[in-house]
């Protein structure tokens, strides 16, 4: 497969002139070359699509790897515009001709399976080097690293010095380094030198562990060692990273908690569901806006906090309100309110867990090196999480309705006979509350399942961050929340998962022998008994 | 002797009296009665029951904690599974070479783990009379342990009781590894016989049904003479004025704590009770949200009267029974509704919608018309 | 008006069940006799709630579908529909009431292995009828189950095959959650590639995680490194249903491309994938024994009866469906074979029953209780659709005791007369494989 690389390279800068009826026949004998049950003849059928001089190839490609070139039972060869439901609109593969609606019994797939995908991003790749979009280019030379054979290397060579992009030229040299490696060439060691790169350390540890040329198994034993080490520096930084950005989902999903908790003593069992509310409002915004994930997204953060704040101020104006006094029994109350919020979704929406689509700039991951990589949606719901954060501490301490909670909790009398309206401050606490377990659920269904359990697997989480860190406190829920994340995240690569959340579980329950009041204790008359 | 000392007292002997009655009127309707009648109860009512009063005997022991002590405890699921668990090994081990491999000593899941003998937790689990010990033992110490600690340092109110969620919550995981040697995710099932007699005829479910409810009228008069007895007032003040109880000299945390074991030891009782009627122990008994449900049951009868908790737990559990049968879809919306409203509008529950009638057709009475 | 219809549906099935199988067929015909009860043991809420659903369904329109088609012996068909609310001690009561009180014929249901570990004594006392649609660890053989889902021979150990031969692996990843499905599975599938391919023990990472784990920032990382050392490596995946999510995503954004290490799911299919954007998963495959795409009328006309069913156009249909389709059918054709429900008579009949399956085969009922399958390898499209890309060349029987695990190796299992018996021992020649029984009969002998 990999000499076709470099004859595609040829013919690509060849333009053709045959007439078009010419073309269409050579092109239906190209796809019917497609159409063969082995995988191995199809690729053989792709390199010779790839080397055709055809300029609907990349098109054809294109449709063949994301599974849309099919074929009719009448044996025409269509590309599928849109896969779902049962009729399918289709068009022409030859002439791009719109062909309407076909039902997809009418339809064969052009299958091909993952080696084959390889071989097909690979060809584009090598195509997409002459692109003028420049982030084409590095992710076409991105692709390339570890894949150079013989006749791309030459090619390379001379690229590299047409190439204007330093990145770019960086990954070639990179791929071209490693494939000299490869024909052990020893000056390729140095290039690799502290490379982070997979494929450049599998190539040194080979170089390494063969034995007809000493002096380079020297050197790239040398070369290993030194990356060992950086390797594990970014090991630590990754795990790091990792237990803060779980910390930060678990502060996301507490922080809520911790008011309605916290503040005004309600025990509030639902706050998960008020959670899950939180995700299908991100679901409900996308079925709204379909095609705009992104700004689905964006609505939902509003849309999401007023969804799960109107539900919860009606829970504190229909139940919670007679419960004054009585906390552990609005733990009762709100039990079944979550029994009966859990079955309203599962019976009007669907047992089934729906699909939340993450956009296109939450996806991927941002590279620091080649052994470390950020994921994006983390990052994100890690700065989501801080700026919920803040603007809670921000509501509480700047605020009229921020000074008026403090005043309610600290002495109720005392607040209601300086005029504050206690019973109009507990419901825009616990909407606020409900409301920040909303935005939880929007960041969530980043992450996880939006479906009516989402709720129950994070309400006891929830309970320990706020209970560990102090109830009432809203930077003891943010310590406890990254401290546990970062823990959890610490034990779980030599305990395994299901230990590491035994441990944690173990951990909060010793601490809280020890500290009662956990990490930061109320203090003051607001804490007495 | 405090013990008898309920006996003398007017609503024990009507929750005895009702109890008797009720398990004299199953077995003869049971018994007496053909099949085909429109009395009779079948095998599988007469199983249920039995299932009931398990769970009723658990909610008793939840009400001594709860209703007297004040400790909103989330957690006695654990103490329940734990008993139950106990009761599995013992019933694990009676199953003997029945099993799928064969095995005459170990049980299935470990023939399949490969392993060679029975691991030391296991010992003694043939024997009935240590499984018994056992039952109240495991779950006593187990609350032993955790009270000693968060009494001592005086963990309370909602501290405490997220505490034994996070407790049962972390043992539920525990188990459902297979390492633990219990069984793991599928727990333990298919059991044969207890004491020699087959689990699988009505004669032992009939047996089993009656026993549980002989332990719930035991374990309802232990629960009664303690709370009568100058413990049980202690237990009351220490509920209501923590700090005042202690000034006064008396040491809460012992009086917590005593409680508290004798409480799980309850709980143990009636899982062991539960296991072999319901044929499973599994994992999933230590749920928090079981634990949570357990409560449930306790506010729906009436805190603090003991038999509010028998109340509430039969009269919830008959509720699931139905409606998962007459409407699955709608249930827990019922189930949830019944939750809120009882906690609102019968903050007493229905003991205390008993006892307000009663005192209303007092006072009825005091008033010549 | 799509749910409208839903609700209604919902309400009219469950508020009244039995008047309104009669209303409907007020119009066709009139039944004679009592109808045949066909119980539905699946869970209708909790957690399990979200896989069980849909077999509840099916199971209801393919009662109301032979109904349509004048019921069965004369007799109309009437589902009895309970709900064990992912509860599992409750699956045997549930159970125990299905068989005592409403005296079902048969029984359709459950999901886990251990709801049906609770139900199977049950089943076993009261001489009952279970059909079990979904794939499992296998290590069981009761007299009362059929077992239409997979046994691990007919699907985990055709994958690994597919992988090891035509994709080239060499270094494999056996992740699940912490239960006996994935434990066993993974436990033959070590023994199998260490004996079968020789794969050395450091070329396998076993790695199991709790129930709905969310966090697989660690694992992935891990997986990850693992992959890079040089060798061709894959997952093969036992992960349970909620988890899973997480996991697909976090994989996507951690980078692992199908094309890099590729995840072979046995718990993932259409259902769990419509809940899922799938486009950074195109390529990951997974190993059933039916997948919605199969191209044949058989498979099209049933979704077409789905949709129509469900009112939805976007329904999608699963393995475990597929599985209660082969299973009613097998059932069908043995009462018709035996004039009778009577259970011990439809139990012979059955045996050796042959019915087509939805992917252009036969399905028999083997003496072990098992059925045959072809066992499909699909790659998921952006579709949330499976593109299947081999399957076995002809269909597979299920084996309920693994060759592969020391303990079962030597346990067949044959119901007919005259074995009857579900773990016979071939080295002891016994039922049972009971050691004691056989060395007490030494002891007798002498």
């Amino acid at each position: 497969m990999k000499p076709l690389l470099a004859c595609l390279l040829l013919f690509l800068t060849w333009l053709p002139s045959l007439s078009i009826a010419e073309e269409d026949v050579r092109a239906g004998a190209l796809l019917e070359a497609l159409d063969v049950r082995s995988f191995a003849d199809k690729g053989e059928a792709i390199s010779e699509l790839a080397i055709s001089e055809d300029p609907r190839t990349r098109y054809w490609l294109n449709a063949l790897l994301d599974g849309s070139l099919q074929r009719t039972h009448e044996g025409r060869f269509v590309v599928v515009l849109n896969n779902r439901g049962r009729s399918w609109p289709v068009e022409d593969a030859l002439t791009q001709e719109d062909l309407g609606e076909i039902s997809r019994r009418e339809l064969n797939r052009i299958s091909i399976n993952n080696s084959l995908r390889n071989q097909i991003r690979s060809l584009i790749a090598v195509a997409d080097l002459y692109s003028e979009d420049l982030s084409l280019r590095r992710a076409s030379a991105e692709r390339l690293v570890g894949e150079v054979d013989e006749a791309l290397a030459e090619f390379l060579a001379e690229h590299i010095e047409q190439e204007t992009d330093r990145r770019v030229q960086q990954r070639l040299s990179l791929a071209l380094a490693i494939y000299q490696l490869e024909q052990g060439e020893l000056d390729a060691v140095a290039e690799l030198h502290g490379s982070l790169n997979t494929d450049a350390r599998i190539a040194l540890s080979r170089a390494a562990a063969q034995e007809e040329n000493p002096l380079l198994a020297q050197e790239a034993q040398a070369a290993l060692s030194a990356i060992e080490q950086r390797l594990k520096m970014n090991r630590t930084a990754e795990t790091l990273y990792f237990g803060l950005s779980m910390g930060s989902v678990l502060v996301l999903a507490a922080i809520g908690l911790a008011i309605t908790f916290g503040v005004m003593g309600v025990i509030n069992m639902a706050h998960g569901e008020l959670i899950m509310l939180g995700a299908y409002t991100t679901w409900a915004m996308q079925q709204l806006l379909p095609g705009q994930p992104g700004l689905a997204l964006l609505l939902s953060i509003p849309a999401g906090f007023m969804v799960s704040g109107l539900v919860g101020i009606a829970m504190e104006r229909g139940v919670i309100q007679f419960l004054k006094g009585r906390p552990l029994e609005t733990l009762l109350a709100t039990f079944g309110i979550s029994l009966m919020l859990q079955q309203l979704v599962r019976t009007v929406i669907s047992p089934q867990n729906r699909t939340v689509v993450t956009p296109e700039w939450m996806s991927g991951s941002l590279v620091v090196n080649d052994a470390l990589s950020l994921t994006l949606n983390r990052l994100y719901i890690m700065a989501f999480a801080l700026l919920v954060f803040m603007a809670l501490i921000y509501i509480l301490r700047r605020t009229r309705l921020g000074l008026e909670v403090r005043a309610v909790t600290q002495n109720r009398a005392m607040a209601r006979s300086m005029g504050i309206k206690a019973t109009r401050v507990d419901m825009m606490t616990f909407g606020l509350g409900s409301g920040v377990a909303g935005l939880a659920g929007v960041a969530l269904s980043q992450l996880t399942n939006v479906g009516p359990n989402l709720g129950q697997a994070y309400i006891i989480d929830s309970f320990m961050v706020v209970v560990f860190g102090g109830v009432g406190n809203l930077w003891g829920t943010l310590v406890a929340g990254m401290s546990l994340g970062i823990i959890n995240q610490v034990i779980e690569p030599w305990a395994g998962a299901v230990v590491a959340k035994i441990l944690v579980l173990v951990f909060i329950i010793l601490f809280i022998q020890k500290r009662p009041r956990g990490l930061f204790p109320q203090k003051g008359r607001a804490a007495g008994d | 002797m405090w013990l008898t000392q309920p006996l003398y007292e007017r609503s024990t002997r009507i929750f005895l009296g009702v109890l008797l009655l009720a398990m004299i009127l199953v077995t003869l309707l049971h018994l007496a009665v053909p099949a085909d009648h429109p009395l009779y109860v079948s095998a599988y009512t007469v199983n249920l029951f039995g299932k009931y009063l398990s769970y009723a005997l658990l909610a008793v022991a939840v009400d001594l904690v709860w209703g007297y002590l004040g400790i909103l405890s989330l957690g006695h699921g654990a103490f329940f599974a734990l008993g139950g668990y106990v009761m599995g090994m013992y019933l694990m081990r009676q199953i003997g070479d029945r099993g799928v491999y064969g095995h005459p000593e170990l049980p299935d899941f470990m023939v399949f783990l490969n392993w060679d003998a029975l691991p030391w937790y296991w010992l003694g689990s043939d024997s009935f009379l240590f499984t018994a010990l056992m039952v109240m033992l495991v779950p006593g110490v187990l609350a032993f342990a955790f009270g000693y600690l968060a009494f001592r340092s005086r963990v309370t109110g909602v501290y405490l009781s997220i505490m034994t969620q996070a407790l049962t919550f972390a043992l539920m995981l525990a188990f459902y590894r297979n390492e633990m040697g219990f069984g793991g995710s599928d727990g333990m099932t298919n059991f044969r016989d207890i004491l020699g007699f087959d689990l699988r005829t009505d004669e032992t479910r009939l047996a089993l049904f009656l026993i549980s409810g002989v332990a719930l009228a035991v374990g309802y008069v232990i629960c009664r003479a303690l709370v009568n007895s100058k413990l049980g007032r202690v237990c009351i003040a220490s509920r209501d004025a923590e700090a005042r109880t202690r000034f006064l000299g008396y040491r809460v945390e012992r009086v917590q704590l005593s409680v508290f074991v004798v409480s799980a030891m309850l709980a143990g009782v009636a899982g062991a009770l539960y296991v072999p009627q319901v044929g499973i122990i599994n994992p999933s008994e230590f749920a928090p949200l079981f634990s949570i449900e357990i409560v449930l049951w306790v506010a729906l009868g009436g805190r603090a009267t003991l038999y509010g908790a028998v109340i509430g737990a039969l009269l919830v559990n008959y509720a699931k029974t139905y409606f998962t049968g007459v409407m699955p879809d709608a249930w827990l919306f019922a189930l949830g509704g019944l939750f809120v409203l009882v906690t609102v509008f019968l903050p007493k529950g229905i003991a205390g919608l008993l006892k307000q009638r009663k005192q209303a057709k007092e006072k009825e009475e005091e008033v010549p018309a | 008006m799509k749910r409208l219809n839903q609700l209604k549906k919902l309400a009219v099935t469950t508020s009244l069940g039995t008047a309104l199988t009669l209303a409907t067929l007020g119009s066709s015909q009139a039944f004679a006799q009592d109808p045949i009860r066909v119980g539905v043991l699946h869970s209708l809420s909790g957690t399990m709630a979200i896989s069980e659903t849909v077999l509840k369904d099916t199971i209801e329109m393919l009662v109301e579908q032979q109904n349509a088609q004048g019921g069965l012996l004369g007799r109309e068909l009437e589902a009895v529909v309970v709900d064990p609310a992912s509860n599992w001690p409750l699956f045997a009561e549930r159970a125990r009431e299905l068989l005592d009180q409403h005296e079902v014929d048969v029984v359709f249901g459950n999901w886990t292995s251990v709801s049906r570990k609770a139900v199977l004594p049950v089943f076993e006392e009261l001489n009952g009828l279970l059909f079990y649609p979904v794939q499992y660890e296998g290590e069981e053989s009761s007299k009362n189950v059929f077992y239409t889902g997979a046994a691990p021979n007919q699907q985990a150990i055709p994958a690994v095959n597919y992988l090891h031969e035509q994709v080239g692996i060499e270094r494999w990843v056996l992740a699940g959650t912490d239960y006996v499905y994935p434990r066993t599975t993974n436990r033959i599938l070590a023994s199998y590639l260490q004996e079968e391919f020789g794969v050395a023990e450091d070329d396998i990472m076993i790695n199991y995680t709790p129930f709905g784990h969310s966090d697989w920032q660690n694992i992935v990382a891990e997986i990850r490194r693992f992959g890079s050392q040089g060798k061709k490596t894959a997952v093969v995946s036992t992960i349970n249903g909620d988890a899973n999510v997480p996991f697909y995503r976090e994989l996507g954004n951690q980078g692992i491309d199908a094309a890099d290490i590729p995840v072979v799911a046995f718990s993932v299919g259409e259902q769990e994938l419509s809940g899922i954007d799938t486009g950074p998963l195109v390529g990951h495959l997974a190993a059933w024994n039916y997948f919605m795409s199969v191209d044949t009328d058989a498979n099209y006309d049933f979704i077409d009866a789905w949709i129509d069913y469900t009112g939805d156009e976007e329904a999608v249909t699963n393995d475990p469906m597929e599985a209660h389709y082969i299973g009613f059918n097998m059932w069908k054709e043995a009462v018709r074979k035996a004039g009778t429900t009577d259970v011990d008579e439809v139990r012979d009949a059955i045996y050796g029953v042959t019915v087509p399956n939805l992917t252009g085969g036969y399905a028999v009922m083997m003496p072990n209780h098992h059925i045959t399958k072809p066992v499909l390898i699909g790659e998921i499209q952006n579709n949330g659709q499976f593109d299947v890309v081999w399957e076995t060349p002809g269909t597979v029987a299920g084996d309920a005791w693994s060759d592969f695990l020391p303990g079962s190796r030597d346990l067949v299992s044959d119901w007919r007369a005259p074995m009857s018996c579900g773990n016979y021992n071939v080295k002891t020649g016994r039922c049972g494989g009971s050691r004691a029984a056989e060395e007490a009969a030494e002891a007798l002998g002498e």
